[in-house]
This record gives structure tokens, sequence and C-alpha cells, in this order.
């Protein structure tokens, strides 16, 4: 592989986590409980949805195979995914959904910000354009994780045993493999030891306000990155790539 | 739909520099931070504004409906109070 190779799917690797996410939070579309809470939600996964976007058109013409975005998103297979796997574990209740966003956003965030001094110029663009939004999105989880961890006994247990339940999915996200190393070698790309670290610190303290325990260190769930899911995914996708599989080439 | 209801937020919005906070809406929230996420969520999402003010609706100090003549009429035909006597310069906006 090429590092103009390995930089195309690491952008189609970012598009992959941006999808699934937004997919995931999108299946909670009117039923949340407050209305203004149900917009918010609707809103990060519509920008999810619209990175996810940019980083698929720009795969697509790097590729340059005649793909679309539509393509990538909805005529691949499970196994040709490459999100992580935190983006594609269900939604849960709600201190599920938060304590996911919480710990992927804050790791998303400081990506982005790496990325926006990368060598190549849009997708430099992408993350800048992209790091505003999950700015405001880490921001808003946040303060639902202190708000659960620091409130009532019952919420302080259930985010408790939401953050222990996914705490293993977080490892992958540092697992640095040859997209990783040569996006930083070659492109200026962000140093996954360095963000490593960096989210230790964000998240620490985050947990700590909220009155929570930082999980034990624990053995990691890893595959995502390699197209090996968790058994929730094909359901995921099951449901998200339906209309164009049972309709090809329908439009509006 | 929850069955206990937060409290309500006025929310207002500067639409860009220069020009004052104007009322927008209302949202319910559990606290101030809250309220400031969902004026912005659910206000601002087409670019409406660059600055969000929010306020507990139950402090803000309203006039009373059934004084509304005391109140307000004897400014009616007061009209040497309104600036009508002027031309106003052209480019003069939102005054």
């Amino acid at each position: 592989m090429t590092s103009e190779q390995a930089l195309t799917a690491y952008i189609l690797r970012l598009g992959d986590s941006a999808l699934i996410l937004g997919q995931r939070m999108l299946e909670l579309v009117a039923a949340y409980p407050e209305l203004e809470e149900e917009l918010a939600n609707a809103n990060f996964a519509l920008d999810y949805i619209g990175q996810a976007r940019m980083f698929y058109t720009y795969a697509a013409e790097r590729e340059g195979a005649g793909r679309s975005e539509d393509d990538l998103a909805y005529l691949r297979a499970e196994h040709e995914f490459r999100n992580l796997l935190l983006v594609e574990q269900p939604n849960g209740h709600f201190g599920d959904t938060i304590v996911r966003q919480v710990l992927f956003d804050a790791y998303y965030l400081l990506l982005l910000e790496a990325l926006t001094h990368c060598s190549d110029e849009r997708l430099a663009e992408i993350a800048a354009r992209a790091e505003k939004e999950v700015r405001y999105h880490l921001r808003h989880s946040a303060q639902w994780l202190l708000r659960l961890g620091d409130g009532t006994e019952e919420s302080h247990q259930k985010v408790q045993g939401s953050l222990d339940d996914l705490w293993r999915y977080t490892g992958e996200m540092f697992a640095a493999d040859i997209l990783d190393d040569t996006l930083r070698t070659s492109f200026d790309g962000p140093d996954l030891s360095a963000i490593s670290s960096q989210w230790l610190t964000d998240i620490t303290a985050i947990v700590e306000e909220a009155t929570l325990t930082l999980p034990q260190q624990q053995p990691m769930a890893t595959g995502g990155k390699q197209g090996r899911h968790t058994e929730h995914f094909g359901y995921l996708i099951a449901e998200m790539q339906y209309l164009p599989r049972t309709y090809p080439g329908v439009t509006w | 739909m929850s069955e206990q209801v937060w409290p309500l937020y006025e929310v207002f919005i500067r639409s860009r520099g220069g020009l004052s906070h104007r009322h927008a809406g209302s949202v319910h929230a559990a606290d101030d931070q809250m309220a400031l996420d969902h004026a912005r969520d659910t206000y601002t999402r087409r670019s409406e504004g660059v600055s969000l003010w929010v306020v507990r609706s139950d402090r803000i100090v309203a006039s009373d409906p059934a004084e509304t003549a005391a109140f307000f009429e004897p400014a009616e035909d007061k009209i040497y109070r309104h600036p009508t006597f002027y031309d106003i310069p052209d480019g003069v906006e939102n005054l």
C-alpha cells in the first residue's frame, strides 16, 4: 500500500466512524423524553452524517473508482466498514448513550485538532469544520455526564455501570495500525500516543467531577479498524442500507 | 414526555453585532447551562444569532395586563415625545 492509498483508506475510516455514530443517534429520533434534547440529538446526529459525507466524497474522489458517497455508505458489506467498535454500541439507556458520546467525542476532538495541522490541505479543512461541531457536542454530553454522575443515587449507579461497560472499547482508539502510522509519518498526522495521554487526562477530569470512578485497567476489545465488528453492527447496517438495497438506484 | 416539567426559560438572541437581544421564545431546562444549550439547539440552528441570553421565566417581573390603561395610555396623546418632527438622514438604519 502506498502512502497515498493509506491516506484514502484513513479518510474512509474517519467517514465510517462518523456515519455509524450518526446512524446510532438517529435511531433515537422521536424517542427522547424532552423536546429540546430531542432537537439537540438530531442536530448532533446530522452533524456526524454531514462529516461522513465530506470524508466519503473526498475518499471517493481520491479512490477514483467511480464510487459515490452513497455507494460507500449503502453498498458496502459489514467487514468493509472500519469504524471504531465504540460508535456502533447500542444506545442502551440514556446514561449509556451519554457515556459513549463523551468517550468518543473527547478522543475525536483531539484527533480533529491534530488533523487540522496535517499536510493534506483538504483533510485539514474538513477537520477544522468538524472540530467546531464536536467541541460543542462534547460540552453538551460532558455536562450531562456531570448531572447524571453527581445526580441521584440511581443515576450515579446507572452511569457508573455505563462507564464500566463501555470502557473496554476505548483502547482501540489509540491502538495505532499502519494507517495511523502512515498518517503520522508521511502527512504530519495525529500522534495517537500523545492523544491517548491527553484523552485520559481530560476524561479523568470529567469523571472525577461527576463523582464517578475511572474503570480499572482491563483487556481492550479491538477489531473495528480491521473490519471485525461486534454482534450489534450487522443489525445497524441492515436497517441503514435497507432502502437502497431493496430499491437500487432509488432517488428522491 | 416526562411527568415532571423542567422550569421554563425565556430566550433572547442578538442576531448580529450592534443590535440588541430580542425575545425569540422559550425552552424548558433543568439548569442554567442546559437552558443555554437548549436555546442554542432550538433557536440558532439556522444562523439566527451571535449571542444568546437565557433567563428563568419566573424571574421576569412583568406588568399587569389589568393595569394596561394606567401604564400605557397616558403616553398616547403626547405626540411631542415622538421624534416625528425630524427628517432622518438616508443610510441610518435600526433607529
